[in-house]
């Protein structure tokens, strides 16, 4: 599974921010995950420990913070939310669908000494 | 190791934010067991992709400066993806330059494949990996010949999962779905068919043999991919291959009259 090889990039970011900003350990870390982004929060958890060992990022503790998925429904001319792709619009049923937001992957902050 | 570039050494791409030989910074674990562990938070906003994203924009600058036209071939194995290639690049490699990227965890058969119609092609074995990369694929470009005003196709590996979240710097995702794969596969692996812009039904000769609806494929595909193109053919009969030469035509006079 590539949650491995996302883990590995989230390892190496948290690292060059601690080279960068000159922090030695990091405790904790927020990680935003959409309900449409192409990884598994499980998988991350699992992943993160492993990949985390032996770097500033060690035994740190990763907070998913879950982003519900909202797209802009073209037929209702309004932002609706969808849980998953391929979900149709909860008031119309149309899959005329523009993906506002629900994508991300993204590090918001972390508890560092 | 680097996580990113499992080469390590020649680095010509974007390899600035690159460390390979950092030191691991590491604290003792019970260093702050004496008082209140004196923590602070930073405000960060990165995406995790960051880097493969990097990597993509680097390639994707690249191509449009040789006026590459770029096709990332996605699919679950054995859909036919090369067979596809070996007919197009017979096809078309008189009226254009052509070059093929493999991606397989093993083997380099597939480039051989492709080598024995005399394109040049060069193999990316990605080992326990399941899917390309950007920084792989811009290191590939360094065994190809240099090549203008054509067409690059990437090869991925075959893996309908993750393969949907890498920008290689391509101008399409181009997903094939074969019909003894079932026609529930839109539905199944939407990411996939979400992030392809033209979808392929390969082995068409096959429909006469097997229960696989083109209409359920395609109702399914527009559910998740409002406006996806798709194509129905056989690299194997040869059906329907035009659609898909017209399609590539068009994308290659399009960089290369971008000049
Ligand atoms: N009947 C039929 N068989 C096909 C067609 N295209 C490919 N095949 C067969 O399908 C099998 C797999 O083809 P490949 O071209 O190796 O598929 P691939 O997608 O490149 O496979 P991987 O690289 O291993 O993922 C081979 O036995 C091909 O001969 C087709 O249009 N019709
Ligand atoms: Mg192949
Ligand atoms: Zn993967
Ligand atoms: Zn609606």
């Amino acid at each position: 599974m590539h949650e491995l090889a996302l883990c590995e990039g989230l390892v190496q970011s948290l690292e060059d921010q601690a080279m960068s900003k000159g922090f030695a350990k990091i405790f904790a870390v927020w990680l935003e995950i959409g309900a449409l982004a192409t990884v598994e929060p499980d998988a991350m958890t699992f992943n993160f420990e492993i990949v985390a060992r032996g770097t500033v990022a060690e035994d740190a503790r990763l907070e998913i913070i879950p982003v519900a998925g909202e797209a802009w429904c073209m037929n209702c001319s309004t932002s609706v939310p969808i849980t998953r792709r391929g979900d149709g619009c909860p008031t119309c049923g149309s899959y005329q669908l523009q993906v506002l937001d629900g994508e991300q992957m993204r590090i918001k902050q972390i508890e560092v000494a | 190791m680097c996580s990113i570039c499992g080469c390590g050494e020649h680095d010509t791409l974007e390899h600035d934010d690159h460390h390979h030989d950092h030191p691991h910074d590491r604290a003792p674990l019970h260093a702050h067991a004496a008082g209140m562990p004196a923590t602070r938070m930073v405000q960060i906003e990165q995406d995790i992709m960051a880097k493969n994203q990097r990597y993509a924009d680097a390639n994707r600058r690249f191509f449009a400066s040789q006026n590459l036209f770029v096709v990332n071939l996605v699919s679950s194995p054995g859909s036919g993806k090369t067979s596809l290639l070996v007919k197009t690049v017979e096809a078309l490699k008189s009226e254009m330059r052509v070059a093929v990227i493999e991606g397989d965890q093993q083997t380099g058969l597939d480039a051989a494949r492709i080598q024995a119609t005399g394109v040049p092609a060069w193999q990316i074995n990605t080992g326990k990996g399941c899917h390309l990369d950007a920084h792989a694929v811009g290191h590939a470009m360094e065994h190809l010949p240099e090549i203008q005003n054509g067409v690059l196709f990437i090869e991925n590996v075959g893996n309908l999962v993750c393969p949907a979240g890498f920008d290689l710097g391509e101008a399409h995702k181009v997903v094939v779905l074969s019909t003894t794969e079932g026609e529930d596969k839109p539905l199944k692996y939407p990411d996939m068919f979400h992030a392809a812009d033209l979808m392929i039904l390969n082995k068409s000769d096959l429909l006469a043999y097997v229960d696989f609806s083109v209409a359920k494929a395609e109702a399914y595909a527009q559910q998740v991919h409002p406006g996806i193109t798709s194509f129905t053919l056989s690299a194997r009969s040869g059906d329907g291959l035009e659609a898909w030469y017209g399609w590539l035509r068009a994308g290659v006079a399009r960089v290369t009259m971008q000049r």
